[in-house]
């Protein structure tokens, strides 16, 4: 069989001649991907204010009326839930996977269009629901991320009528959309790549996002089946996830369910959305790390096949969020030794981008900046992972604020401070402008510092044994004065860096009308996205011609090179330096 | 990069296929993309049977016994399972009938893959009716999802469940059937593509929608 070229499917671009059908109902890919970003970002705030509102609570307990125990728990639960689900997940895949997919792989588009649209239409839809809860009888539920039955669904936890059943069915509409976009990213990344695009010449911010996609496919299913099933526990009273109970005196009509499958269910799903969150940041920082740091990615297989060892491996972990539920010891011996497991091919990315950066020509640029303080805060918060992986250490450290501190190191603070390097980095790209420098600095030394404000001290109340998810702590023994007052240094820190994230929006919106035009590539980067022939891209991205790939996204300071980089789609003329990578 | 697919065979054409310059797999976005979803819709009928087990083991009551439930007693004579069977033998049925779409298809013709899509669909159909009929019948008898005079309250519960999420994929099949036979009847694929690959696609989707009625059947029925 003759080569089969993948470039142009001959099928025309649709080509929309309204306002409307080109920024509204639009089918580009990069329309798509800022319709996406933007939505992400706003219900993200709201998630900032409500974690606010909750710091305001345990800093300074009995000083809000506004801030009861009901109300606490609602912005705790809506807090987890958008920001890992419909900030997080939302922004890295729906965002930055639609916009960087097709053009650093050199396609015209997503393969399916249409469906891609429609995705971000659901999406919205799903954040609508998602929020209409604030506005129902009793306002929306709080029964913490986790939604683990039977108390979400029983009498006396907030929201257990309406605010359930608009969390489930958002999560539903949630998951139709990511099912949407998602098959467009991983048929795009194996179908519709350009001629000279290898597999192994993706940029690794591709191989983050895809792997991501694949893990989502998989696991939202258990997430979507365990939304069903309590859906009918609620609405028909069902037994699925609820035992025989005695509610306020009242015999209950349940009887025979099972909690603990629920928490099985919800954690197949939920340890897997931990990589969908933090393998496109993986992916990401890598490139912003070479590019940056004037130096081709330290072992770049390594780096792919680490994160295709991470996505593996995060399917057999699940259970040890539940070590504390009850399981059998053997169960809590395997998933330790799994769990563990993962810190070797993680060590592996984390060496290789200190490695990436040793003896680079770092320019400490703000996309670079952030880029870094992902390294420190992903070490930090994967240093008290393997504590918690252990079956002995987490018993008694799992409802304290160490937790607490663990993943918002790990999985909160760590992906966001990439979300900010990508958007600093690519913002040239996507508005032909650069941001404010001044003001990106200061940004990010506030968050970073502020960061580490925040949560250092929290492990240290998880130490003490300070219990999360506590409305008030009151005059316990056991809580020495310094614990309260560092409760209230730590909502100080808190509030002063959500207020900060001000500058960041001002200056990204600022800076699309008075910023300093970019030109087309003001990083000097190799990697495709940047030799697009329009800044930013039109639709379509290529110009008449796709792009042609002669080496790898890495090419920076080769030796004898004419610059000090070699863009992707440069050929192999000869002289040395221009030598094509395998 | 230049090494044509047909050099290599075997496992090397897997490895020379993952890392050449060109499509993972030599076939349409469409179809490409059927299969990855069918790969996560896998997981989720997975995610509904594994609960089902769960629950039917977490239960302290005793569980009905399937093959008496799902009896019929016709002129006297009692036959367990035997709408099941009849249903089952239907949606078999309709797979072959989906086949041979497939093979016409290739050969280009048009009228006869719109026939056996039609009786696809209508198989399918029958089946989504005898499933009303079911339904309406163990209702009548008292099942509910929350609770049934049999035994277990779970048995309703995953037996509406289940069986109602594969009805709605086997109601969505019928629909799409019906669309892409209109659209094979109209030309509108020889048109826009010259060829009636689309109709494999569908064929992948109605296959599965089979397959996954014999794990159903084996789990739900004949445990």
């Amino acid at each position: 069989m003759a080569y089969v070229a993948i470039a142009d499917r001959g099928q025309a671009l649709h080509d929309p001649k309204t306002w409307i059908g080109k920024y509204v109902w639009s089918q580009d890919h990069k329309i798509i991907a800022i319709q996406y970003g933007g939505t992400a970002m706003v219900v993200g705030l709201v998630a900032l204010v409500l974690s606010g509102l909750m710091r305001l609570q345990l800093g300074f307990p009995d000083t809000f009326s506004l801030i009861d125990p009901t109300a606490y728990y609602q912005f705790i639960t809506m807090h987890g839930m958008i920001m890992v689900i419909y900030l997080l997940t939302a922004l890295f895949l729906g965002g930055f996977g639609n916009y960087l997919i097709p053009l650093m792989l050199g396609a015209r588009d997503m393969v399916f269009p249409f469906m891609n649209m429609l995705s971000y239409w659901v999406y919205l839809g799903s954040v609508i629901v998602l929020l209409a809860s604030f506005f129902v009888p009793a306002g929306p539920t709080g029964a913490g991320w986790t939604l683990y039955p039977p108390q979400t669904i029983l009498p006396g936890t907030p929201g257990h009528d309406w605010g359930i059943v608009l969390m489930l069915l958002s999560l539903a509409l949630f998951i139709v959309a990511f099912t949407m976009g998602g098959l467009n990213y991983i048929t795009t990344a194996l179908q519709a790549r350009t001629r000279g695009m290898t597999l192994m010449r993706m940029p690794l911010s591709v191989w983050g996002i895809v792997m991501a996609t694949v893990l989502g496919l998989l696991a939202f299913p258990a997430l979507l089946v365990s939304a069903i099933m309590m859906l009918f526990d609620k609405l028909l009273f069902t037994s699925f996830f609820m035992p025989a109970l005695v509610s306020a005196g009242e015999n209950l009509s349940y009887s025979g369910g099972s909690p603990v499958l629920f928490q099985h269910l919800f954690w197949f799903f939920g340890h897997p959305e931990v990589y969908i969150v933090a393998l496109p940041a993986f992916g990401m920082v890598s490139d912003v790390l070479a590019v940056h740091a004037r130096k081709n990615i330290f072992g770049y297989r390594m780096m792919v096949w680490a994160i295709v060892a991470i996505g593996a491996l995060s399917f057999i972990v699940w259970a040890h969020h539940m070590y504390v539920s009850g399981m059998n010891p053997y169960f809590g011996f395997f998933f330790a030794t799994t769990t563990l497991i993962i810190a070797i091919p993680t060590a592996i990315k984390v060496y290789n981008w200190v490695l990436t950066l040793w003896r680079g020509n770092i320019q400490l640029t703000v996309p670079m900046l952030f880029a870094i303080g992902f390294v420190f805060t992903f070490i930090n918060g994967g240093l008290t992972g393997l504590f918690l992986g252990n079956v002995t250490i987490d018993l008694p450290l799992s409802d304290t604020y160490f937790v607490v501190a663990h993943f918002h190191m790990v999985m909160g603070v760590s992906p966001i401070l990439v979300v900010f390097a990508a958007i600093y980095h690519w913002y040239p790209k996507m508005t032909g402008r650069m941001y404010d420098e001044t003001l990106g600095q200061v940004h990010f030394w506030l968050t970073f510092l502020g960061t580490y404000a925040i949560y250092y001290p929290m492990h240290y109340l998880g130490f003490l044994g300070v219990p999360r998810r506590y409305f008030a702590m009151g005059n316990t023994e056991f809580m020495p004065d310094s614990a309260h007052l560092l409760n209230s240094g730590i909502s100080i820190a808190a509030l002063f860096v959500g207020v900060v994230q001000v500058i960041f929006i001002y200056n990204i919106i600022v800076s699309i009308w008075k910023g300093k035009p970019s030109g087309h590539n003001p990083w000097k980067a190799a990697s495709l996205e940047w030799q697009t022939p329009d800044t930013p891209p039109h639709h379509g991205n290529w110009g008449p011609d796709l792009p042609e790939v002669h080496r790898w996204a890495y090419d920076y300071a080769v030796p004898g090179a004419k610059d000090d980089f070699v863009a992707q789609n440069v050929p192999y003329d000869g002289t040395p330096g221009t030598k094509v990578e395998a | 990069m230049a090494e044509s697919s047909a050099d290599v065979t075997g496992w090397n054409q897997i490895t020379h296929d993952w890392s050449a310059d060109k499509q993972t797999f030599e076939v349409p976005w469409g179809k490409a993309m059927m299969w990855i979803f069918l790969l996560s819709d896998t997981f989720i009928f997975s995610c509904f049977l594994t609960s089902y087990m769960t629950v039917r083991m977490s239960t302290v009551e005793a569980w009905p016994i399937p093959s008496e439930v799902f009896a019929l007693t016709i002129a006297g004579a009692h036959i367990p399972l035997l709408l099941i069977a009849i249903m089952t033998f239907i949606l078999i049925s309709s797979s072959g009938t989906m086949a041979m779409a497939v093979n016409y298809g290739y050969r280009g013709d048009i009228k006869k893959v719109v026939w056996l899509m039609l009786a696809t669909a209508a198989f399918g159909a029958s089946f989504v009716g005898m499933q009303v009929f079911e339904w309406s019948k163990l209702i009548e008898e008292g099942v509910r999802p929350w609770g049934n005079p049999m035994g277990a309250a779970q048995f309703g519960s995953c037996f509406f469940m289940i069986t109602g999420f594969h009805g709605l994929h086997v109601s969505a099949g019928v629909i799409y059937l019906l669309i892409v036979a209109k659209r094979v009847n109209s030309g509108f694929y020889m048109e826009r593509y010259g060829n009636l690959e689309m109709v494999e696609i569908a064929g992948l989707y109605w296959h599965f929608v089979d397959l996954v009625w014999v794990f159903i059947f084996a789990f739900f029925y004949l445990w």
